[in-house]
């Protein structure tokens, strides 16, 4: 009899499946899905009550057709009836369904609460199986709300069957991971440790893998299991292959705990002497036991035992402190370098790649560099070319750098288009920490450029530049090779950028040549700017005015260019710019003031590399790789290396800007202000779910747009947005115009309006999405329809996302929507107006705000300033000439507020700028927000 | 370990276990993705891949791929072996498994994996121990099965 058939009894769903897979076609299928779905409604609807076999059978089937990829959206209360069932396979198939189906389904979960509480009160092993497994499954909030706390009763009582400790434990790991607030420690975690002693070893498995993360979180409360997990792992490695039964596995004993305790011992640093003799006993019989012959032939053998081996290279790495079992540890991978199997061979590199970053093992990784090349050429499977790559750059040091950067630049040429940037940055940044000749360094950038161009980022090429400016000693054969580079007939234009740029600072040191003469370099340059992209052909531009300064016997050449109709009326709002201005410049200035303005560029300061910020970024702050770079920046640090990273990210300047500090546009693409670090990174990262931090300058811009609804609120390079508005009582309507000023497109241009909770509450705008692709050239208009729905004090924010060229903008700007908007002003003679100052005594009823003002007073201003504000200017209202009076009425949604307010200068005041004393509208109800409004809008401009 | 999908060469899910919530719609983007790109490799290359900030080991047994999301600090070799085991226990459980064991009984594939793993850690690798377990389950079962129906589905393994 097959033992397939055992307990089987649910013909119906059999046949169902058979009919399933007899359907030809995915209607086929789907219809007789519909058919069945219907089948089973009515019969939970029908009035014949149904009986527990066939309500397993339907439940079943419903769950079949979910496995299936359909959606369920009913049988829920069923299976529920399934789980109070007296018999097991009822009540197994009702906890199958749950587990499966629920999520937290809340009306239900009350429900299934109980049932689960019945099962685990039952003290039937098999009945507390199924619930706990049922917990473990589901491992919802609502479960550990209501089973954190007896489950590890369960699991700690004498009288608990093995089998339901073992899911105890797991089913609590489960919880903690899910609410680790709602599990809480106590006198349980004590024994629990001691389970580690259990004769059972599925309990200890269990209970280790329990242990393991709770100790991650609190290690004091469980460091007595460390001791435990060494004596426990001493008496598995030293067992004979069949002592441990059924626990054995292909001659491996418990290999599954062996790897848990390992773990375990990883959340903690090397134990005291008494216990460490002991685990470094262990740990060498481990490593010995590697190099004996193998006792099967089976891959459950060998991958058993090497999983064990794995792990404890793994500890050892962790404790980095015993060098003899380092350098074992890495004679034993190095081994497995050349193993016909694939998996060791991706292993041994991957793990080889952390035990380079140790001080004691970075030698003896190093020895294998030659098969780690090999494997870079031979290995079939991009994954282990992968890890391949990833350990060249661990073991790389100044001894062995330029054999390492060659193998990864010809490596480039074939490379998968999947890891060429990654590979592109790793030899960026070997290069520059390793060179020790710097001419080595410039060949090997321009080497990658002309490689892998369009993998180059923007940081690579920056950082070239950064370091020729920054080094005398290779300016004049930086600028010689870029000039033979760009002798090619295609060359890219990352290449271009750079030997505009190079060539704009040195070119004099190659123009005594005549073969490089100041108008060969010009016609070279120049000769490649109409296949360039906007922002390349904006710093030719700037190389060419270099060159007016460098070279004064090619000025006429190229003011002629400058004055072609090409560049002066340059539909691009920038080259025509830099074009008008350069042109002027050369013809106005005299050669000294040329001289000063053009003077070379200052040396940058030195940081860390901007590229290494980018390759941490892309591979996450906590990946070995970035440990073992801030180890290894430690200790180049201590040889003296070329560039002492400092360990704080800090920006780099950005030297496509603006090559002369002189162009009329802000100096920097919109972006973080410099202060928030990493600026490059930044600025083109890829990252467009954060919200880029305010554009700079937008405050200022926001400010005056307090008492005025027209104008342009924000503009950099590449964009401008232009505001329009008007306000009516409690409504208004504001009209946003996107300009794109390149002549590009902008893509997936997508802006939108934040508010914070509290803001959406009392500030209702509408719009409508954009069109997400905007020309260049091109202005795109979206409106907003605005409600006051009660008084607020933020504003929204617009922020703005697109996509330009290659690079991912991001601009955010606070929408100048503040309360003072729907300010009416109100007339009023002066008697009221007092009697009204006085009735609003009531300190809440007041506000008062005494600033300093950052500008002599002009009285006409001021006034203006006060009607834009929206308030009526009350004349001859006040008996002092010198005070400002006004009144008006806020009106939102809900209310009405009136207003009254007194700017009162105090002309008196020293030192010479005058203080302003304003006294605040005194109302009703509120208090805080019109001072900051005002105290904005007095921000003269 | 955060998930263990069971598919055939054909694409079809035949199995999933999820020890991480995911809401149905990421479920079922995952599974596309994964089923992809272990389909597209070639049968010498290795048993593991990165994928998103997750290692998936993966090992394919007759027309069936067994896979296994597990995180950064896991191990890959253990992972493979917890595969195989289960694949041993479904083997012993059905007697020579084969997919269409695993399509007709799938409720009976999860029960076995349950016994395994939970919480997607391994609760208990004793073979004996895990299958003494499924079958005092049946053993209820069929003593209540019995009760409403006899036993008339034996041999439905050829029926199909």
């Amino acid at each position: 009899m097959p033992a397939v058939s055992k307990g089987d009894g649910m013909r119906g769903l059999a046949v169902f499946i058979s009919d399933i897979r007899n359907c030809k076609s995915k209607e086929a299928e789907i219809k007789r899905i519909n058919k069945e779905l219907a089948n089973i409604r009515s019969k939970f609807k029908g009035d014949k009550a149904l009986d527990g076999y066939s309500k397993k059978k339907y439940v079943c089937k419903l769950l079949f057709i979910f496995l299936l990829g359909h959606d369920i959206d009913f049988g829920h209360m069923e299976a529920v009836n399934l789980l109070s069932s007296n018999r097991y396979t009822e009540k197994q198939i009702g906890y199958l369904f749950i587990s499966v189906l629920v999520n937290s389904n809340s009306e239900l979960i009350r429900l299934i609460n109980n049932a689960i509480k019945n099962d685990l009160a039952s003290r039937n092993p098999t009945f507390m199986g199924l619930a706990l497994h049922c917990i473990a499954n589901v491992g919802s909030r609502e479960m550990a709300e209501a089973f954190a706390g007896e489950i590890p009763k369960i699991l700690v009582a004498g009288d608990t069957m093995d089998s339901v400790k073992q899911s105890a434990a797991l089913c609590l790991l489960r919880l903690y991971r899910t609410s680790p607030d709602l599990v809480p420690m106590g006198d349980w975690t004590s024994r629990v440790v001691h389970l580690l002693n259990d004769q059972h070893l599925g309990v200890v498995t269990a209970a280790t893998s329990l242990i393991t993360t709770l100790a991650q979180k609190n290690p004091e409360e469980f460091k007595t299991s460390v001791s435990l997990a060494v004596s426990r792992l001493s008496r598995i490695v030293t067992s004979a292959s069949t002592d441990l039964q059924d626990y054995t596995y292909y001659f491996v004993p418990a290999p599954w705990l062996s790897v848990k305790l390992l773990r375990l011992l990883q959340c903690y640093p090397p134990p005291d002497p008494a216990v460490r003799g002991r685990l470094t006993e262990c740990l060498e019989t481990i490593l010995n036991k590697a190099q004996e012959p193998p006792k099967s032939k089976k891959v459950q053998h060998s991958n058993a035992k090497n999983a064990v081996l794995f792990e404890t290279i793994s500890l050892i790495i962790h404790h980095d402190s015993e060098p003899n079992l380092l350098v074992r540890a890495c004679n034993q991978l190095g081994q497995f370098l050349q193993h016909r199997e694939t998996n060791l061979r991706y292993l041994a590199l991957e793990s080889m790649c952390t035990l380079a970053s140790s001080e004691f093992s970075h030698e003896a990784v190093k020895t294998h560099i030659e098969t780690v090349i090999n494997a870079l050429k031979t290995e079939r499977d991009v994954s282990v070319r992968q890890r391949a790559v990833d350990l060249l750059y661990a073991m790389c040091d100044r001894s062995n750098a330029q054999q390492i950067v060659a193998e990864m630049l010809s490596y480039l040429e074939t490379a998968d288009y999947s890891i060429r940037e990654e590979i592109v940055l790793k030899v960026a940044i070997l290069a520059e920490k390793y060179a020790v000749d710097y001419t080595w360094y410039v060949d090997t950038i321009l080497n990658l450029i002309r490689i892998a161009g369009d993998y180059v980022s923007e940081e690579v090429w920056y950082r070239v530049i950064q370091i020729v400016i920054n080094r005398d000693d290779v300016q004049g054969y930086a600028a010689k090779t870029v000039f033979e580079a760009l002798q090619a007939p295609a060359c890219h234009e990352n290449l271009v950028k750079v030997g505009g740029y190079i060539l704009g600072e040195f070119g004099n040191l190659i123009a005594g040549d005549p073969r490089s003469s100041p108008l060969i370099q010009f016609h070279l340059l120049h000769s490649k700017f109409h296949l360039c992209s906007v922002p390349t052909r904006a710093l030719l531009l700037s190389t060419y005015i270099k060159f007016v300064n460098l070279f004064p016997e090619v000025k006429t050449t190229i003011q002629d260019v400058l004055r072609s109709d090409s560049q002066l009326k340059n539909a691009d709002v920038e080259l025509q710019q830099r074009a008008v201005e350069y042109l002027r410049l050369s013809t106005v200035a005299s050669t000294d003031i040329l001289a000063t303005v053009l003077e070379e560029m200052p040396p940058f300061p030195e940081r860390q590399s901007s590229i290494l910020a980018k390759l941490k970024k892309k591979k996450g702050p906590d990946t070995a790789t970035g440990l073992e770079e801030a180890k290894r920046e430690r200790s180049a640090a201590v040889n003296g290396g070329p560039e002492p990273a400092p360990a704080s990210a800090a920006s780099t300047p950005s030297p496509s800007a603006d090559l002369l500090g002189l162009g009329a546009a802000p100096p920097a693409p919109a972006g973080p202000p410099p202060s928030s670090g990493g600026l490059l990174v930044d600025v083109f990262s890829d990252s467009p779910s954060a919200v880029a931090p305010l554009a700079p300058g937008s405050e200022d811009n926001f400010a005056r747009f307090v008492c005025k609804n027209n104008g342009v609120l924000f503009e950099n390079q590449l964009l401008q947005i232009g505001l329009k508005s008007e306000f009516r009582q409690n409504l208004g309507r504001m009209f946003i115009f996107y300009g794109n000023k390149t002549s590009t497109q902008f893509l997936n241009f997508t802006p939108t309006l934040i508010c914070s909770d509290d803001l959406q509450m009392n500030l209702s705008l509408q719009t409508k999405p954009v069109d997400p692709t905007v020309d260049g050239g091109a202005q795109v208009q979206q409106v907003v329809n605005i409600e006051c729905v009660s008084d607020f004090t933020e504003a929204p924010v617009l922020n703005i996302q697109f996509r330009y060229g290659g690079t991912f903008q991001n601009v955010s700007v606070k929408l100048p929507i503040t309360l003072n908007k729907f300010f009416q002003p109100t007339e009023m003679a002066s008697q009221d107006f007092f009697q009204r100052w006085k009735q609003l005594s009531n300190p809440q009823q007041e506000v008062q705000n005494i600033f300093k003002a950052k500008h002599p007073m002009d009285t006409e201003i001021t006034k203006a300033k006060i009607i834009g504000f929206g308030s009526a200017l009350l004349e001859e209202v006040d008996p002092n000439p010198a005070n400002f009076v006004g009144a008006g009425i806020i009106h939102t949604k809900t209310t009405q507020i009136g207003c009254l307010l007194r700017l009162e200068p105090n002309l008196q005041a020293q030192p010479p700028s005058p203080r302003a004393r304003v006294p605040r509208p005194r109302c009703c109800s509120w208090s805080d927000p019109v001072p900051c409004v005002l105290a904005l809008s007095w921000t003269p401009q | 370990m955060q998930f263990m999908l069971l598919f055939s060469r054909q694409g079809k899910l035949r199995l999933q276990k999820w020890y991480v919530p995911l809401s149905d719609k990421e479920k079922k983007k995952i599974t596309r993705e994964l089923v992809q790109t272990v389909l597209a490799r070639k049968p010498k290359m290795c048993s593991f891949l990165e994928w998103r900030d997750l290692k998936i080991v993966y090992k394919r047994y007759a027309s069936l791929y067994f896979c296994c999301a597990i995180e950064d600090q896991d191990n890959e070799l253990i992972t493979l072996e917890i595969i195989h085991r289960y694949v041993e226990l479904l083997d012993k459980y059905f007697g020579s498994v084969c997919e269409l064991d695993i399509i007709f009984n799938f409720e009976k594939a999860y029960f076995i994996l349950d016994e395994f793993l939970l919480g997607g850690e391994v609760q208990e690798t004793s073979k004996k121990n895990v299958l003494k377990a499924i079958e005092q389950a049946d053993l209820l079962q069929e003593k209540t099965e019995n009760m409403y129906h006899s036993k008339s589905f034996i041999g439905c393994k050829r029926a199909y």
